[in-house]
C-alpha cells in the first residue's frame, strides 16, 4: 500500500488479523521517505511482512515511471535500513524452487542445502554455482506474489502512450455494487488471457483501462474471497493462493491497495481445500 | 421515475448492517447504575486490543471496539459469568467472530439429548412396523461417548457471529468423532453455519460442528498462560480433578525478557485432546463387556485396549513436540527499541494466526486465522477406499434363466398338436382302409 496512506489503511486491512505495532508505524513513515528520496521513486509502497521463524522481514517496493516494470523491492529486518534485493530472473527463480522448502527463517544468509540425490557425483561443482541464499528466496517469493495475486482495482491504472502504465488520477473507485463482484478486479502483472478473449468479449473493454486480466477467470474457481468488512465500509479481496495477500478497496472512494503479511508460502493445498 | 424510487427504496446491505450495529451503540437506562459495583464478565477489550497491536496482531481499532460491545450484549442477553473473546476465523464468504464463555449449571444439554433421543425412537418404532426385515448380527463400533458439559473437551461454551452486531449464535458442544473427522480433513470455511463439509473421509456434521472441532482442536493446541498462573486444585482424588485449575493469588509476574527466552515460562491450559478425541481416556471394551454378560470373559483376554494418556495440564511448551522440523513456536519481544516496556509475545508455527502476549501480571491469547494447521509440504489427502472385490462367478452359482409360463404351455400346446396331427393320421389311414 502507499506509504503516503499506510496508516489510515492498515486498519482497514487489519480484518485478516495482523497489524504493525506503534514502533514499526512511526520507524516506517522515517524510512519510507528517506528511501524514496535516495532512490528517487515516484511513489514508494510497504509491501507486506514475511514471517520467519527468527525473525521477520519488512519488504517495501519503489515504484518508476512505468508502474509495472520499474519495480524495485526492497527488505529490512528493523524497517529502518533497507537492503535491495536481487532481481529474480528465471535462472534463480529455478535455483530457489529446487532448494528452499519449508519456512522463512529470517536471518538473510541462511544457506538452503539443496539435497539432490542424483547429483551426488558431481557436488563440487554443483556447490557454488547452486548456492540458495535466503536473500534470494525472498527475492524469488516476492516476485511470485506479485505475479500471481497482486491485484488492482479496474479503472485504477491506465495504459498510456509508448506502453507506460501509471496510475490514473482520475479514478473516481468502485461503486458500490461494482466493488463487491470479481470482475471488478484485475491481476496487476503481464496479461496472459487477453489474447484468448473473442472479439465480442473484447469489444466491451477498454484497451486504456482493461489491459490486464480478469480475476475471475483464474483457475480454481474460487481461490478468492471477497468480503465487506468493518461495519460495509471496505470491500477486503483476499487470496487463497497465497494466505496472507489482503487487498482492499474502498468503494465510491480512490483508496485501494494490498498488503501481504504471511510466511511467504504458497498454498499448493488450495484445490483440496476449497 | 419509477427507476428513481426503487433505488430510493431497497437499502443497501451496508446500510442494514449499519441499522443493526446502530443498537449497539444504544445503552439502556436501568443499568446505569448497577455497572460500576457489580464485577463484570465482561473482559477489557479494549486493554486486550492495545496489547495485541503490540503484538502485531490486530482487527483494527473501530472493529475491536465493535466486538467490544457486541461482546458486552452477549453477557447481558445470555447472563453469562465468564466471557472472553476466543478470536476470528475466516471463511471464504464471511468469518467467524468466536466468544468463549464459562457453562452454566448444564440443564440445557440435557433437554437437547432428549429430544433426539426421542425422535430416533420414533423412527425406529415407524420402521419396525413397516418392514420386517431380518435383524443382523452385525453391531456398529461403539461410539466414544461426548463429554460432559463443563469438562474436557467442552469445557467451555462458544458463539460465534458473522458482524459484532448481529445475534449470536451458540455452538453445539463437539463429540470425539468429530475431532477425529476434523483431524484427518484439511477445509476451508465458507461463513455460513449450516454449509455441508464435503471432504473425505465424510465428515459427520456440518460447518457448524466442523468449526466447533476446530476451536477445540486450536484451544487444546494453543492456548498458553505464563508459568504460575494458573495452579492445580489438589482438593479431589477423583479423575475429574485433573481438568480443574484456579487462579493463582501469589502470581508475581515473569519478566518480559524471561518469557521471550525460554519456553518452560510458559505452559498449556487447556487439556490436550487425546487420539481417541476426549481429554479422558474411555475404555471401549470395558463398555460392550456390560451390555453381553456371556461374552465378558472372551472379550477381557482378546485385546486390551491400552489406556491413553496425553501430557497433563498445566505442562511447559518446551515439551511440545516439533513436527515437520520447525518448532511449534517462536517468540519475539514486541519492541526492539524499548525493551523495557515491550511485551513477550508468542506465535505458534502449527496453527498459524494464534498468538499469546504477556506483560508481567497479564496475559491473554487469540487466534485470529483460517483455522486449518500447517501441514507441512507435500500433503495429500486420504483416498476414498478401494471398492470391495465380488465373489467370483462360476457355473454352481451362475443363475439360468427359467423359461416363463407361457413359454412351456405353447411348447406343452406344440407337442400336444403333434400328437393330435399323428393320430389323425392315422384315423385317415383307417377310414382309408376301412372304405
Amino acid at each position: 500500500m502507499d506509504a503516503n496512506t499506510l496508516f489510515g489503511s492498515l486498519d482497514l486491512v487489519a480484518g485478516s488479523g495482523y497489524t504493525l505495532n506503534s514502533e514499526e508505524r512511526a520507524a516506517l513513515q522515517t524510512s519510507l521517505r528517506i528511501l524514496k528520496k535516495d532512490h528517487k521513486f515516484n511513489r514508494v509502497l510497504f509491501w507486506g511482512k514475511i514471517l520467519g521463524l527468527d525473525a521477520d522481514y519488512f519488504i517495501a517496493q519503489g515504484r518508476g515511471e512505468d508502474e509495472m516494470k520499474n519495480r524495485t523491492s526492497f527488505y529490512s529486518l528493523n524497517c529502518t535500513d533497507w537492503f535491495q534485493l536481487p532481481l529474480a530472473t528465471d535462472s534463480v527463480i529455478t535455483m530457489v524452487t529446487k532448494a528452499a522448502k519449508g519456512r522463512f527463517m529470517g536471518d538473510p544468509s541462511f544457506v538452503y542445502k539443496h539435497d539432490d540425490p542424483q547429483k551426488q557425483g558431481a557436488e563440487d561443482e554443483e556447490e557454488t554455482a547452486d548456492i540458495v541464499t535466503e536473500e534470494m528466496r525472498l527475492a524469488v517469493t516476492v516476485h511470485a506474489i506479485d505475479k500471481d495475486v497482486s491485484v488492482v482495482p479496474r479503472g485504477a491504472f491506465v495504459k498510456r502512450h509508448h506502453g507506460l502504465v501509471q496510475l490514473n488520477r482520475s479514478f473516481g473507485g468502485l461503486s458500490e455494487s461494482e466493488a463487491k463482484k470479481l470482475d471488478s478486479y484485475l491481476h496487476f502483472s503481464e496479461p496472459k488471457n487477453l489474447k484468448k478473449k473473442s472479439i465480442l468479449e473484447l469489444a466491451e473493454l477498454n484497451p486504456a483501462i482493461d489491459f490486464l486480466d480478469v480475476v475471475s477467470d483464474d483457475v480454481p474457481k474460487g481461490s478468492w474471497s471477497l468480503q465487506v468488512e468493518c461495519a460495509g465500509t471496505v470491500c477486503v479481496l483476499r487470496s487463497l493462493l497465497w494466505l496472507g495477500l489482503t487487498n482492499y478497496c474502498v468503494p465510491m472512494t480512490q483508496q485501494h491497495g494490498y498488503i501481504y503479511i504471511g510466511d511467504g508460502i504458497k498454498n499448493l493445498n488450495l484445490p483440496f481445500m476449497i | 421515475m419509477t427507476t428513481w424510487s426503487r433505488y430510493l427504496s431497497q437499502p443497501t446491505s451496508a446500510e442494514l448492517l449499519a441499522d443493526q450495529q446502530r443498537l449497539l451503540f444504544v445503552r439502556p437506562d436501568d443499568a446505569e447504575q448497577e455497572e460500576e459495583l457489580v464485577e463484570t464478565a465482561l473482559p477489557n477489550v479494549s486493554e486486550l486490543a492495545f496489547f495485541l497491536e503490540q503484538a502485531g496482531v490486530g482487527l483494527g481499532k473501530e472493529e475491536m471496539h465493535r466486538i467490544f460491545l457486541a461482546l458486552k450484549q452477549l453477557v447481558d442477553s445470555e447472563e453469562l459469568q465468564r466471557c472472553r473473546l476466543w478470536g476470528k476465523i475466516l471463511g471464504t464468504t464471511s468469518s467467524y467472530i468466536v466468544a468463549e464463555a464459562e457453562c452454566k449449571e448444564g440443564l440445557e444439554e440435557e433437554e437437547e439429548e432428549e429430544k433426539e433421543e426421542e425422535e430416533q425412537s420414533d423412527e425406529g418404532a415407524v420402521k419396525k412396523e413397516e418392514d420386517p426385515l431380518l435383524q443382523t448380527n452385525l453391531k456398529p463400533p461403539p461410539v466414544v461417548p461426548k463429554e460432559a458439559l463443563g469438562t474436557g473437551a467442552n469445557k467451555f461454551m462458544f458463539y460465534v457471529c458473522s458482524e459484532p452486531g448481529l445475534p449470536w449464535v451458540k455452538l453445539p458442544s463437539v463429540s470425539p468423532a468429530q475431532i477425529t473427522a476434523a483431524r484427518q480433513i484439511h477445509k476451508f470455511f465458507t461463513g455460513r453455519l449450516d454449509a455441508p463439509v464435503v471432504c473425505n473421509p465424510p465428515f459427520p456434521g456440518k460447518e457448524v460442528n466442523y468449526l466447533r472441532a476446530q476451536i477445540s482442536r486450536i484451544s487444546a493446541g494453543t492456548q498458553a498462560s505464563p508459568l504460575g498462573y494458573y495452579e492445580m486444585q489438589e482438593e479431589e482424588e477423583e479423575s475429574d480433578a485433573e481438568d480443574s485449575y484456579e487462579v493463582n493469588p501469589d502470581f508475581e509476574g515473569i519478566p518480559v525478557a524471561e518469557m521471550t527466552e525460554s519456553l518452560t515460562n510458559w505452559v498449556h491450559n487447556i487439556q490436550h485432546i487425546l487420539p481417541q478425541g476426549r481429554c479422558t481416556w474411555v475404555n471401549l471394551a470395558a463398555k460392550a463387556g456390560d451390555d453381553s454378560n456371556e461374552n465378558e470373559e472372551e472379550e477381557e483376554e482378546e485385546d486390551e485396549p491400552e489406556p491413553e494418556i496425553g501430557p497433563p495440564l498445566l505442562t511447559p511448551l518446551s515439551k511440545d513436540e516439533q513436527m515437520f522440523n520447525i518448532p511449534p513456536w517462536n517468540t519475539r519481544l514486541s519492541s526492539r527499541l524499548t525493551p523495557q516496556h515491550a511485551v513477550a509475545v508468542l506465535r505458534s508455527n502449527l496453527w498459524p494466526g494464534a498468538v499469546a502476549y504477556a506483560d508481567g501480571k497479564k496475559f491473554d491469547n487469540i487466534y485470529v486465522g483460517w483455522g486449518v494447521k500447517y501441514m507441512g509440504e507435500g500433503y495429500s489427502p486420504a483416498l476414498p477406499p478401494l471398492p470391495q472385490g465380488e465373489f467370483p462367478t462360476g457355473p454352481e452359482i451362475s443363475e439360468a434363466v427359467d423359461p416363463a409360463v407361457e413359454e412351456e404351455e405353447s411348447q406343452e400346446e406344440h407337442e400336444g398338436s403333434q400328437e393330435e396331427r399323428e393320430e389323425s393320421d392315422e384315423e385317415e389311414k383307417e377310414d382309408d382302409d376301412d372304405e
